[in-house]
């Protein structure tokens, strides 16, 4: 290359610096050396790795490999993040584990503590069917009015649910079928018939032609036992109150016709085997806060 | 008879053949009836497969720009899934990924591949049939991929989803590749190798140790779509990074880089700025890339020492990553003013600059502390697709406004005021794209870490996901722009091709009259 760098055709006229003498479909190669910022920042690069492999875990070795100057494990700093947030969180933890229902309303620390602890539950464990607000959706109840399925919307009827579930594999869980009147039980006018006066009871508009005595006479034949002569549910069966305005599908009639037809039974999990008891503790107090609590 | 009528018979020329054309014997079907290395003391390239790889990329690019739209609506309208197997995310998103890397860039590669090699060594393409062989049997690779991912069939590796029976119809093509590239550089009449023909050479050859390497699967049966890979657990995954990070490296680092080291020069018609600074950068490339894929797998079960050697080595790669940068830009120096009257020059000057970009980032994103916070966020994707939009789209968009003239014999294109259109379009929907992922994959990464002052987690996934939608409606919209912009590169490309030279000549471009 220095060979021909005197040459002045293998100079380039614009820049005034030598090419490599070399020539490729009118391509030129200019001899221009590295630029030094770019070769000391490259050095340092490669220095800076060398010190990084001396301080921590670098190297393999036959069974093993090189543990570094401060000891470090990415294993090792995970761990000590969560012992430390642990740590931190222990005394009211500890104080949420031993505290009643009562004691918690009471004391405005303890409440605000295990709202916070509840919250957090709420969106990664609940929040998938029942809203990241706890509004619900088709099938999933909505946990912010003061309508309630099971139990009366007390701090203990509501851990219970979380605990054991709905119709879930847990012995103690919440247990209570709609069953599927269109198997054999009734025929689909009665259905049809029913539908209409379940639907007349929230005051509703009916089909023209629609026999409500009919219907009464279905429903007291065969609704009454779990949704009560007054149609205002049950909820140690989980019944829903016919009367209201809350549906848990729909209200319109082809819904309900397919909920006496086929029948209902949605599952809740129970969270007992997944979460701690203060958890759910923590989440019974967050959703009563939700809506009403009676 | 010339010898390209009888095309079969070149191909197979055997005794059938010679009968049915006996009346022309010997002249038709000796089997000597090749075309000639020179016509006039000139090299007689081989240009019917470059024409051929030239249309694909670009049919290819649009199929892959377009499947990427649609995955970036369905992100923001889940709906759009349709409910339907073959068009769910899942599926679409390697078919995109796929297109646009293997399909566009692939096509990119083999054509600007095999007219470099041919232009800087000045030798035709060696092998008749096998050039052909090469493209033709590459884009059969890419239509049995595509559809099996669309009929559920992938090996579940991310940029390495085809089957057993798709990588090993690979092989057979892509060892062709590299004989016909190699043999091609063995009989150059230059007597040095240009620099964009290092880097071809070493994109072909580690693309295909790669290949063989993280494809190591064993089919169910030889009737059966399914294979099982023979590594296991975390050697399976550092090998699948190995792979998958040095997919980027030499398919879209190093064979794009050959690309920028002809056509840059070329359009500029200055000499490339240092020759010493190609030959260090070159090597270091190469010499610290093949490291680097430890970085994908930072804080899971590999191994410590194996993070650090990742991460150092993505340091250390950063200046040799610039070194291609710097020897791009700098190749403009006494050529700077061609940027306000040549849009193809422009968008090969921002491709580099887009490269220098996205190799600072990933070097930075490769640091522990900075991976805790952008890993599994859609940071990544912002930062892949600077280099894929910006990097790789330009430089191939640039090298294609470049190629198509040339190799139709068109004295320029059929408009550069189209091109500036393509460029400004397609600007504005990488900064679209890209900003928005910047925002959305920090605040998501800040979201997922964030901390009440109770100690609990402040934000659910299903918040983080909420606050994702209107950047994902930001994004969708650059990627709109980018497919618009080339539609736009299409028609302009189409016309070239088909508009007489003498009325691209003239000027003759109707659709240009001012509307004053």
């Amino acid at each position: 290359m220095s060979v021909t760098s005197h040459d002045p055709k293998n100079v380039d006229a614009t820049t005034g610096t030598a090419t490599t003498g070399h020539e490729w479909d009118g391509i030129r190669e200019l001899n221009t050396p590295l630029p030094k910022w770019w070769l000391y920042i490259f050095y340092a690069t490669i220095v800076w790795a060398l010190g990084y492999w001396v301080v921590y875990p670098a190297i393999p070795l036959a069974s093993s490999f090189t543990k570094g100057m401060i000891n470090y494990s990415s294993r090792g700093e995970a761990t000590a993040d969560v012992e430390q947030l642990k740590l931190a969180r222990a005394p009211m933890v500890n104080a949420l584990a031993k505290a009643s229902f009562e004691d918690i309303q009471k004391d405005p620390k303890l409440l605000t503590f295990a709202r916070a602890q509840g919250k957090a539950a709420f969106g990664d464990n609940c929040a998938p069917c029942h809203g990241a607000g706890g509004g619900g959706s088709k099938a999933f109840p909505n946990l912010v009015d003061d309508d309630w399925l099971w139990g009366n919307g007390s701090l203990a009827d509501i851990q219970a649910t979380i605990t054991h579930g709905i119709r879930s594999s847990d012995p103690d869980t919440r247990q209570g079928n709609m069953p599927a009147f269109g198997d054999g039980v009734l025929k689909p006018t009665e259905i049809s018939a029913v539908a209409d006066y379940v639907r007349s009871l929230s005051s509703l508009p009916v089909e023209q032609g629609a026999d409500l005595n009919a219907g009464q006479k279905v429903f007291a034949d065969n609704c009454v036992a779990c949704h009560g002569e007054n149609a205002k549910g049950n909820p140690e069966l989980g019944a829903p109150n016919l009367t209201d305005q809350i549906w848990l599908y729909a209200s319109d009639k082809a819904t309900i016709v397919e909920g006496i037809t086929k029948g209902r039974g949605g599952m809740m999990p129970n969270w007992g085997s997944r979460l701690d008891a203060g958890t759910i503790k923590a989440l019974a107090v967050y959703v009563r806060t939700l809506g009403g609590g009676r | 008879m010339d010898a390209r009528i009888c095309v079969p018979c070149r191909a197979f020329c055997n005794r059938e053949c010679r009968d049915r054309l006996s009346g022309f014997e010997p002249l038709s079907c000796t089997p000597v009836a090749l075309p000639t290395q020179e016509v006039g003391g000139k090299p007689n390239y081989n240009f019917g497969p470059i024409k051929f790889a030239t249309i694909a990329s670009v049919f290819w690019g649009i199929a892959g720009f377009l499947v990427g739209l649609i995955i970036a609506l369905q992100l923001a309208y889940p709906e759009l899934n349709l409910g339907l197997p073959w068009t769910s995310f899942g599926r679409l998103r390697p078919l995109h990924t796929s297109a646009v890397i293997f399909a566009f860039g692939g096509n990119v590669l083999l054509a600007t591949s095999f007219y470099v090699v041919q232009r800087t060594c000045q030798a035709r393409l060696a092998g008749d049939l096998a050039p052909w062989f090469v493209v033709l049997g590459y884009n059969f690779f890419i239509v049995i991929a595509g559809t099996g991912y669309l009929l559920g069939i992938t090996q579940g590796k991310e940029y390495a989803e085809p089957e057993w029976y798709t990588d090993l119809w690979l092989t057979i093509v892509w060892v062709t590749y590299f004989i016909v590239f190699l043999a091609t550089v063995i009989k150059r009449k230059e007597p040095h190798i240009y620099v964009a023909n290092w880097f071809y050479l070493a994109f072909i050859l580690t693309i295909a140790v790669l290949h063989l390497g993280n494809n190591t699967t064993i089919p169910v049966s030889i009737f059966s779509s399914k294979s099982y890979i023979v590594w296991s657990g975390l050697q399976d995954a550092m090998i699948q990074w190995w792979y998958g990070h040095n997919a980027v490296g030499f398919f879209l680092t190093a064979g794009f880089l050959a690309i920028m080291y002809y056509f840059i020069p070329k359009r500029a018609e200055r000499p490339v700025y240092s020759y010493r600074l190609s030959i260090i950068h070159f090597w270091a490339l190469i010499f610290m890339y093949i490291w680097a894929g430890p970085h994908h797998l930072h804080y899971t079960a590999l191994p410590d020492w194996a993070q650090t050697l990742g991460m150092t080595f993505s340091i250390m790669l950063w200046m040799p990553s610039w070194g291609g940068m710097i020897n791009g830009l700098m190749t403009l120096s006494g050529a700077w003013d061609k940027l306000r009257t040549d849009p193809v020059l422009r968008m090969l000057v921002v491709s580099v600059a887009f490269y220098g970009m996205s190799t600072f980032e990933g070097p930075l994103m490769s640091v522990k502390a900075v991976n805790s916070l952008s890993h599994y966020t859609d940071w990544t994707i912002g930062h892949v697709h600077s280099g894929a939009l910006g990097w790789v789209g330009y430089v191939s968009f640039g090298a294609i406004y470049c190629l198509v003239p040339w190799l139709w014999n068109k004295p320029k294109l059929y408009s550069l005021k189209l091109v500036n259109w393509h460029f400004w379009v397609s600007t504005l929907g990488i900064v679209c794209y890209i900003s928005a992922m910047w925002v959305a994959g920090i605040m998501q990464g800040l979201m997922w870490r964030a901390y009440t002052a109770l100690g609990f987690l402040e934000y659910s996934f299903l918040e983080t996901v909420e606050a994702m939608h209107p950047f994902y409606i930001i994004r969708a919209f650059g990627g709109g722009l980018f497919l618009a912009g080339a539609l736009i590169m299409a028609w302009n490309l189409y016309k070239t091709i088909v508009t007489p030279a003498a009325e691209i000549e003239a000027g003759v471009t109707p659709a240009l009259v001012p509307a004053e």
